[in-house]
Protein backbone atom coordinates (compact mmCIF):
# COMPACT_ATOMS: atom_id res chain seq x y z
CA UNK A 1 0.00 0.00 0.00
CA UNK A 2 2.97 2.50 1.05
CA UNK A 3 4.57 1.71 -2.26
CA UNK A 4 1.33 2.66 -4.31
CA UNK A 5 1.38 5.74 -2.22
CA UNK A 6 4.65 6.34 -2.89
CA UNK A 7 4.26 5.95 -7.08
CA UNK A 8 0.86 8.37 -6.65
CA UNK A 9 3.21 11.05 -4.90
CA UNK A 10 5.88 10.56 -7.34
CA UNK A 11 3.42 10.36 -10.29
CA UNK A 12 1.41 13.80 -9.29
CA UNK A 13 4.92 15.48 -8.40
CA UNK A 14 6.36 14.54 -11.89
CA UNK A 15 2.87 15.62 -13.61
CA UNK A 16 2.82 19.20 -11.90
CA UNK A 17 6.46 19.92 -11.72
CA UNK A 18 6.51 19.66 -15.46
CA UNK A 19 4.42 22.44 -16.48
CA UNK A 20 6.44 24.48 -13.56
CA UNK A 21 9.75 23.64 -15.90
CA UNK A 22 7.76 24.40 -19.05
CA UNK A 23 6.93 27.91 -17.52
CA UNK A 24 10.11 28.63 -17.53
CA UNK A 25 11.78 31.62 -19.14
CA UNK A 26 14.08 30.87 -22.27
CA UNK A 27 17.75 30.63 -21.33
CA UNK A 28 19.97 33.95 -21.47
CA UNK A 29 21.83 34.61 -24.69
CA UNK A 30 25.04 33.11 -24.62
CA UNK A 31 26.36 34.43 -27.34
CA UNK A 32 26.25 37.04 -29.95
CA UNK A 33 25.63 36.16 -33.64
CA UNK A 34 26.60 39.01 -35.89
CA UNK A 35 24.75 39.62 -39.52
CA UNK A 36 25.17 42.25 -41.71
CA UNK A 37 21.67 42.47 -42.77
CA UNK A 38 18.93 43.60 -39.96
CA UNK A 39 15.12 41.42 -40.73
CA UNK A 40 13.84 42.65 -43.39
CA UNK A 41 10.76 43.99 -41.31
CA UNK A 42 12.81 45.81 -39.71
CA UNK A 43 15.46 47.31 -42.24
CA UNK A 44 12.11 48.29 -44.41
CA UNK A 45 9.62 51.44 -43.43
CA UNK A 46 6.48 51.40 -45.33
CA UNK A 47 6.23 55.48 -45.61
CA UNK A 48 8.80 55.50 -48.81
CA UNK A 49 7.28 52.18 -50.29
CA UNK A 50 3.92 54.18 -50.37
CA UNK A 51 5.43 57.43 -51.53
CA UNK A 52 7.09 55.71 -54.39
CA UNK A 53 4.40 53.86 -55.39
CA UNK A 54 2.07 57.21 -55.41
CA UNK A 55 5.59 58.75 -57.26
CA UNK A 56 5.67 56.26 -60.07
CA UNK A 57 1.97 56.67 -60.94
CA UNK A 58 2.41 60.48 -61.52
CA UNK A 59 5.70 60.07 -63.30
CA UNK A 60 4.79 57.08 -66.05
CA UNK A 61 1.56 59.39 -66.57
CA UNK A 62 3.69 62.57 -67.30
CA UNK A 63 5.87 60.86 -69.04
CA UNK A 64 2.84 59.27 -71.17
CA UNK A 65 1.58 63.09 -71.64
CA UNK A 66 5.09 64.08 -72.72
CA UNK A 67 5.56 61.29 -74.93
CA UNK A 68 2.10 62.12 -76.71
CA UNK A 69 2.57 65.85 -76.80
CA UNK A 70 6.31 64.95 -78.51
CA UNK A 71 4.50 63.27 -81.53
CA UNK A 72 2.05 65.63 -81.75
CA UNK A 73 4.60 68.58 -82.25
CA UNK A 74 6.40 66.03 -84.84
CA UNK A 75 3.13 65.20 -86.85
CA UNK A 76 2.08 68.84 -87.21
CA UNK A 77 5.56 70.46 -88.02
CA UNK A 78 5.76 67.29 -90.78
CA UNK A 79 2.19 68.84 -91.89
CA UNK A 80 3.52 72.60 -91.93
CA UNK A 81 6.75 71.27 -93.88
CA UNK A 82 4.49 69.40 -96.35
CA UNK A 83 2.01 72.52 -96.95
CA UNK A 84 4.69 74.26 -97.70
CA UNK A 85 5.94 71.95 -100.12
CA UNK A 86 2.48 71.76 -101.62
CA UNK A 87 1.93 75.52 -103.58
CA UNK A 88 5.76 74.82 -105.18
CA UNK A 89 4.95 72.00 -107.14
CA UNK B 1 -14.96 66.79 -77.60
CA UNK B 2 -12.46 69.70 -77.38
CA UNK B 3 -14.71 71.72 -74.92
CA UNK B 4 -15.18 68.39 -73.10
CA UNK B 5 -11.37 67.60 -73.17
CA UNK B 6 -9.97 70.62 -71.20
CA UNK B 7 -12.61 70.53 -68.00
CA UNK B 8 -11.99 66.72 -67.68
CA UNK B 9 -8.35 66.83 -67.63
CA UNK B 10 -8.40 69.78 -65.17
CA UNK B 11 -10.93 67.73 -62.96
CA UNK B 12 -8.94 64.53 -63.41
CA UNK B 13 -5.72 66.36 -62.20
CA UNK B 14 -7.68 67.78 -59.43
CA UNK B 15 -8.83 63.97 -58.72
CA UNK B 16 -5.18 62.99 -58.12
CA UNK B 17 -3.85 65.40 -56.22
CA UNK B 18 -6.27 65.00 -53.74
CA UNK B 19 -6.24 60.99 -53.89
CA UNK B 20 -3.50 61.53 -50.86
CA UNK B 21 -5.46 63.12 -48.63
CA UNK B 22 -8.23 60.75 -49.46
CA UNK B 23 -5.91 58.01 -48.95
CA UNK B 24 -4.48 59.26 -45.65
CA UNK B 25 -7.70 59.64 -43.87
CA UNK B 26 -8.49 55.70 -44.54
CA UNK B 27 -8.21 53.14 -42.06
CA UNK B 28 -5.06 50.71 -42.26
CA UNK B 29 -5.52 47.24 -42.62
CA UNK B 30 -5.19 45.47 -39.50
CA UNK B 31 -2.08 42.72 -40.97
CA UNK B 32 -0.04 45.09 -43.37
CA UNK B 33 -0.29 48.37 -42.05
CA UNK B 34 1.05 51.61 -43.48
CA UNK B 35 2.02 49.35 -46.98
CA UNK B 36 -1.32 48.25 -47.48
CA UNK B 37 -2.56 51.74 -48.58
CA UNK B 38 -0.93 51.16 -52.26
CA UNK B 39 -4.08 49.06 -52.88
CA UNK B 40 -5.71 52.74 -53.68
CA UNK B 41 -3.49 52.91 -56.25
CA UNK B 42 -1.93 49.45 -57.88
CA UNK B 43 -6.09 47.73 -57.94
CA UNK B 44 -7.28 51.10 -59.39
CA UNK B 45 -4.38 51.27 -62.35
CA UNK B 46 -5.36 47.12 -63.31
CA UNK B 47 -9.24 48.36 -63.26
CA UNK B 48 -7.85 50.69 -65.87
CA UNK B 49 -5.88 48.74 -67.79
CA UNK B 50 -8.68 46.07 -67.93
CA UNK B 51 -11.01 48.64 -69.41
CA UNK B 52 -8.43 49.77 -71.70
CA UNK B 53 -7.91 46.61 -72.64
CA UNK B 54 -12.10 45.73 -73.35
CA UNK B 55 -12.06 48.79 -75.05
CA UNK B 56 -8.97 47.87 -77.22
CA UNK B 57 -10.39 44.11 -77.76
CA UNK B 58 -13.51 45.61 -78.86
CA UNK B 59 -12.39 47.88 -81.35
CA UNK B 60 -9.87 45.23 -82.28
CA UNK B 61 -12.61 42.91 -83.53
CA UNK B 62 -14.33 45.38 -85.23
CA UNK B 63 -11.47 46.89 -87.61
CA UNK B 64 -10.58 42.69 -87.83
CA UNK B 65 -13.68 42.21 -89.38
CA UNK B 66 -14.73 45.68 -91.01
CA UNK B 67 -11.53 47.28 -91.84
CA UNK B 68 -12.52 50.72 -89.86
CA UNK B 69 -9.96 53.25 -89.74
CA UNK B 70 -11.35 54.76 -86.67
CA UNK B 71 -11.67 51.48 -85.21
CA UNK B 72 -8.43 50.79 -85.45
CA UNK B 73 -6.95 54.16 -84.21
CA UNK B 74 -9.00 53.60 -80.82
CA UNK B 75 -7.72 50.31 -80.93
CA UNK B 76 -4.06 51.86 -81.29
CA UNK B 77 -4.55 54.06 -78.43
CA UNK B 78 -6.10 52.00 -75.99
CA UNK B 79 -3.40 48.68 -76.43
CA UNK B 80 -0.84 51.50 -75.78
CA UNK B 81 -2.53 52.57 -72.64
CA UNK B 82 -3.20 49.23 -71.52
CA UNK B 83 0.70 49.05 -71.18
CA UNK B 84 0.91 52.00 -69.19
CA UNK B 85 -1.39 51.37 -66.67
CA UNK B 86 -0.18 48.07 -66.71
CA UNK B 87 2.88 49.16 -65.94
CA UNK B 88 1.99 51.09 -63.27
CA UNK B 89 0.43 47.53 -61.49
CA UNK B 90 3.42 45.84 -61.85
CA UNK B 91 5.53 48.29 -60.54
CA UNK B 92 3.15 49.56 -57.23
CA UNK B 93 2.84 45.94 -56.54
CA UNK B 94 6.18 44.98 -55.91
CA UNK B 95 6.32 47.60 -53.75
CA UNK B 96 3.46 46.44 -51.73
CA UNK B 97 4.56 42.49 -51.51
CA UNK B 98 8.15 43.37 -50.66
CA UNK B 99 6.83 44.79 -46.97
CA UNK B 100 3.81 42.62 -47.31
CA UNK B 101 5.47 39.21 -48.43
CA UNK B 102 8.74 39.81 -47.99
CA UNK B 103 9.93 39.38 -51.37
CA UNK B 104 9.69 41.95 -54.52
CA UNK B 105 8.24 39.15 -56.87
CA UNK B 106 7.58 35.56 -56.99
CA UNK B 107 6.41 33.57 -60.00
CA UNK B 108 3.15 32.53 -58.51
CA UNK B 109 0.18 32.21 -61.13
CA UNK B 110 -1.53 35.80 -60.77
CA UNK B 111 1.95 37.94 -60.97
CA UNK B 112 2.98 35.58 -63.82
CA UNK B 113 -0.14 35.55 -66.27
CA UNK B 114 -0.40 39.61 -65.25
CA UNK B 115 3.23 39.91 -66.25
CA UNK B 116 2.07 37.87 -69.56
CA UNK B 117 -0.89 39.84 -70.20
CA UNK B 118 1.58 43.13 -69.95
CA UNK B 119 4.14 41.74 -72.34
CA UNK B 120 0.79 40.27 -75.00
CA UNK B 121 0.16 44.08 -75.37
CA UNK B 122 3.98 45.44 -75.83
CA UNK B 123 4.20 43.05 -78.45
CA UNK B 124 0.73 44.69 -79.42
CA UNK B 125 2.67 48.32 -79.65
CA UNK B 126 5.94 46.78 -80.95
CA UNK B 127 3.85 45.44 -84.20
CA UNK B 128 2.36 48.57 -85.00
CA UNK B 129 5.70 50.16 -84.89
CA UNK B 130 7.59 47.60 -86.78
CA UNK B 131 5.14 45.34 -88.23
CA UNK B 132 5.26 47.14 -91.62
CA UNK B 133 2.10 47.00 -94.08
CA UNK B 134 -0.72 44.99 -92.28
CA UNK B 135 0.54 45.64 -89.14
CA UNK B 136 -2.87 46.99 -87.80
CA UNK B 137 -4.70 43.65 -88.47
CA UNK B 138 -1.67 41.53 -86.60
CA UNK B 139 -2.03 44.16 -83.64
CA UNK B 140 -5.56 43.88 -84.05
CA UNK B 141 -5.65 39.74 -83.66
CA UNK B 142 -2.60 40.51 -80.55
CA UNK B 143 -6.18 42.64 -79.36
CA UNK B 144 -8.34 40.20 -79.25
CA UNK B 145 -6.23 37.15 -77.70
CA UNK B 146 -5.27 40.15 -74.70
CA UNK B 147 -9.01 40.38 -74.14
CA UNK B 148 -9.74 36.62 -73.95
CA UNK B 149 -6.89 36.53 -71.49
CA UNK B 150 -7.62 39.24 -68.86
CA UNK B 151 -10.74 36.95 -66.95
CA UNK B 152 -7.94 34.52 -66.36
CA UNK B 153 -5.91 37.23 -64.80
CA UNK B 154 -8.80 38.62 -62.62
CA UNK B 155 -9.84 35.22 -61.41
CA UNK B 156 -6.32 33.46 -61.06
CA UNK B 157 -6.55 34.01 -57.33
CA UNK B 158 -9.54 31.98 -57.41
CA UNK B 159 -8.84 29.65 -60.25
CA UNK B 160 -5.38 28.72 -58.55
CA UNK B 161 -3.42 28.88 -55.40
CA UNK B 162 -1.79 31.94 -55.12
CA UNK B 163 0.26 34.52 -52.27
CA UNK B 164 -2.12 37.19 -53.95
CA UNK B 165 -4.91 38.49 -52.14
CA UNK B 166 -8.83 37.23 -53.40
CA UNK B 167 -10.86 39.20 -55.44
CA UNK B 168 -13.39 38.87 -52.32
CA UNK B 169 -11.47 41.69 -51.02
CA UNK B 170 -12.98 44.70 -52.93
CA UNK B 171 -16.68 43.61 -52.37
CA UNK B 172 -16.41 43.13 -48.88
CA UNK B 173 -14.83 46.46 -48.23
CA UNK B 174 -15.91 47.99 -45.05
CA UNK B 175 -17.22 51.97 -46.30
CA UNK B 176 -14.30 53.72 -44.81
CA UNK B 177 -11.89 51.82 -47.14
CA UNK B 178 -14.20 51.67 -49.88
CA UNK B 179 -15.08 55.12 -50.50
CA UNK B 180 -11.40 56.37 -51.14
CA UNK B 181 -10.99 52.87 -52.86
CA UNK B 182 -13.58 53.71 -55.19
CA UNK B 183 -12.54 57.59 -55.09
CA UNK B 184 -9.55 56.53 -56.64
CA UNK B 185 -11.29 54.05 -59.50
CA UNK B 186 -12.58 56.67 -60.37
CA UNK B 187 -9.54 58.85 -60.66
CA UNK B 188 -7.92 56.30 -62.75
CA UNK B 189 -11.09 55.92 -65.30
CA UNK B 190 -11.44 59.87 -66.01
CA UNK B 191 -7.64 59.56 -66.67
CA UNK B 192 -8.05 56.72 -69.08
CA UNK B 193 -10.23 58.59 -70.70
CA UNK B 194 -8.30 61.92 -70.65
CA UNK B 195 -5.57 59.66 -71.93
CA UNK B 196 -7.33 57.88 -75.06
CA UNK B 197 -9.07 61.02 -75.73
CA UNK B 198 -5.42 62.19 -76.41
CA UNK B 199 -4.01 59.63 -78.18
CA UNK B 200 -6.74 59.26 -80.47
CA UNK B 201 -6.40 62.81 -81.67
CA UNK B 202 -2.63 61.74 -82.08
CA UNK B 203 -3.71 59.08 -84.70
CA UNK B 204 -6.34 61.27 -85.99
CA UNK B 205 -3.63 63.99 -86.88
CA UNK B 206 -1.25 61.07 -88.03
CA UNK B 207 -3.66 59.96 -90.49
CA UNK B 208 -4.10 63.19 -91.81
CA UNK B 209 -0.47 63.25 -92.23
CA UNK B 210 -0.23 60.40 -94.12
CA UNK B 211 -3.13 61.48 -96.20
CA UNK B 212 -1.40 64.35 -97.05
CA UNK B 213 1.81 62.67 -98.02
CA UNK B 214 -0.17 60.23 -100.63
CA UNK B 215 -1.66 63.64 -101.96
CA UNK B 216 1.60 64.96 -102.18
CA UNK B 217 3.06 61.85 -103.84
CA UNK B 218 0.42 61.80 -106.49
Amino acid sequence: MSLRRLLIALTSFVLLAAPAFALQPPKGQSEFVPVNEVPAADQLPAAPLLIVAYAFVWAATLVYVWSIWRRMNKVEDDMRALAQKMPHR
Amino acid sequence: MRKVFGPLAAFTGLMFVASPFVVARAPFESSMGIVSKIFYFHVPSWFAMFTAIAICGAASLIHLFRTSPRADRIAEAAGEIAVVFGLMGLVTGPMWGRKAWGVWWIWDAKLTIALLLEMTFISGVLVRKYGGPGSDKLAAAVGIFGLAVTPFVYEAVNIWRTIHPLTSVVPTLPATMAVPFWYCVTAYMLLLAVLLMLRVNLGKRQAALDELYLAYED
